[in-house]
């Protein structure tokens, strides 16, 4: 028997004994975005033809909560267990580097989705429902929640005390996930700046993520969805290579 | 008769941390069975020894494996084959001591396992403390609590590292008993300590170490006789002693004499030197050298 299942447990145990941090306080987040931005900008701004700015906004902030807390998941949990030692307890059993990936990894996903689904649960007293691709959404969903759950892994391994991991949080997965679109369509954007967007794949997350629920879009999704595979791939084959190697864990 | 694999085997590791020589080519064979003690000063590279038995640091150079399984390559069944008590007080705080031990089980892929859970619960005494959060058991129970996650798979090779480090003596005394009775089951036990005179009472094998090498290594019987420095304390009830021992007898703290000897004939002449003189002896002691003169003598000795 694999010790795998016994991981993605503990893991998922971890952050729902305390769902009120990791959770419900998210949700009630990404409501208060929308209370703000959707009172300021519903009247001024439709980004789409037929699209309301809070229907426009919606998937973003759902997107937005998803990428953040996958990420937090997998990180946090990394290194409180480096800072407490307790990390010894994963090292110490016959636990392989692909297990240890898979399990820190599925957790992170199923944190993103359930914040997700509670985010877009709230929403829906404020935008009428409509899902013209919901095969979209699941994908989208799941490659988001995967890539942010890997640079999580990444993140947590490399860390070596809090303010080093927050520094990545605050300068890295913050700014780029309020940059790629959240809040506005990248076609609003100069010149510049929409080249810059299209090398973000942030931006593809959540461009082919609207697109499920709105049925319009700055890029194709068939686009997105290679770039933002390419991009797990590749992330994935980077903490492999890492925890393979033992990095900052097996000294 | 067919030699045994050896519990645990080391041979020629080494390993540098960036400008230190934690391990300059150990090499170590504990047999099964063996309550083995592994004794060196702080930095003489024991927990790196250790972490090396239990995959958490890699070798320069060197192999180690457990029950004959290479910790790298079958490091799925050396680990298996391995509980390790480790030096420092970790806990997970998400979880109470059942939850605790029933994810370490999980980690070996033991499902099950609730049977062997409470049963090393009850023997530690966590069972009354089995829904508490870890966070809020005292130190002592933190310990107990790391040494049932070392034994939850059942595993053959026991090591504890330093366990015994600020723990009070009752406790002290109690996992003593308990590790004692694992090794008697057949368990072979790898310890380290600071406590020389843990080592000598339940070690039957001791290796220590210095600087990253191993300067000795033998049964606990014969270290103790590498040393045969005796000692006695005597009061007599004359304030001058016979001319002949006056080098050899020193004025000890308490008013009365010292004198080291290593063989017990020059007692019986000092003794009857001392009726000769018409000088009485009121009190006399004896000490036996013990681990820590030996382990003194062999770090100042390499």
């Amino acid at each position: 028997m694999s010790g795998l299942p016994a991981l993605f447990y503990k893991e998922m145990l971890r952050f729902w004994k305390v769902m009120v941090q990791t959770v419900v306080a998210p949700v009630v987040t990404a409501l208060l975005y929308l209370l703000i931005f959707s009172h300021v900008l519903e009247e001024h701004v439709e980004v789409y033809p037929g699209v309301s700015y809070t229907s426009f906004l919606v998937p973003g902030l759902v997107m937005m909560s998803m990428l953040q807390n996958a990420f937090s998941n997998s990180s946090s949990s990394l290194i409180q267990s480096k800072m407490q030692g307790n990390i010894v307890f994963v090292l110490l059993p016959p636990l392989s580097y692909l297990e240890f990936f898979l399990a820190y990894l599925g957790a992170a996903v199923i944190r993103g989705l359930v914040v997700g689904l509670g985010v877009w649960g709230v929403t829906l007293w404020f935008a009428p429902w409509q899902m013209p691709h919901p095969g979209w959404l699941l994908a989208y969903a799941l490659l988001a929640c995967a890539i942010m759950g890997a640079i999580g892994i990444v993140a947590g391994i490399w860390a070596e005390k809090y303010d080093q991991l927050a520094a990545f949080q605050n300068f890295l997965i913050l700014p780029l996930t309020f940059l790629s679109g959240v809040f506005y369509s990248i076609h609003s954007l100069p010149a510049f700046w929409q080249t810059v967007s299209h090398f973000n794949p942030v931006f593809y997350l959540i461009d082919g993520f609207r697109y499920a629920f709105v049925g319009q879009s700055d890029t194709n999704p068939w686009l997105g969805l290679l770039v933002v595979s390419v991009c797990f791939v590749a992330i994935s084959a980077l903490t492999l290579a890492l925890l393979r190697r033992g990095y900052k864990l097996r000294h | 008769m067919s030699e045994l694999v050896p519990a645990i085997r080391v041979n020629g590791l080494r390993k540098r941390f960036r400008d230190t020589q934690a391990l300059d080519g150990v090499s170590l064979d504990i047999q099964p069975g063996e309550f083995f003690g592994l004794l060196g000063p702080n930095g003489a590279g024991k927990t790196t020894l250790i972490s090396i038995l239990a995959g958490l640091t890699r070798a320069d150079a060197g192999h180690a494996a457990i029950m004959g399984h290479d910790v790298i390559r079958d490091y799925r069944q050396s680990r298996r084959a391995l509980g390790v008590v480790p030096q420092e007080l970790v806990y997970d705080p998400f979880f109470n001591v059942r939850e605790t031990l029933r994810i370490q089980s999980g980690y070996f892929g033991l499902k099950h396992n609730d049977g062997w859970i409470d049963e090393i619960m009850h023997h530690l005494d966590l069972t009354p403390h089995a829904d508490k959060n870890t966070q809020s058991l005292s130190g002592g129970m933190k310990r107990r609590l790391l040494v049932a996650q070392a034994l939850v798979h059942k595993p053959p090779v026991i090591v504890l590292d330093e366990p015994t480090a600020g723990v009070d003596v009752d406790l002290r005394r109690s996992l003593w008993e308990f590790v004692s009775g694992l090794n008697r089951e057949g368990h072979t036990i790898l310890l380290t300590t600071h406590y020389l005179e843990e080592a000598e009472a339940l070690c039957s094998r001791i290796a220590m170490l210095k600087s990253g090498r191993v300067v000795a290594c033998d049964t606990t019987r014969n270290l103790l006789q590498l040393t045969n420095e005796h000692c006695a304390q005597l009061r007599l009830d004359a304030e001058a002693v016979p001319a002949a021992w006056q080098a050899r007898l020193q004025h000890d703290a308490g008013g009365g004499w010292r004198v080291n000897f290593s063989d017990y004939a020059e007692l019986e002449s000092l003794l009857a030197d001392l009726r000769g003189a018409g000088i009485r002896v009121l009190e006399m002691q004896l000490h036996e050298p013990d681990l820590e003169d030996v382990f003194t003598d062999i770090m100042k000795r390499t």
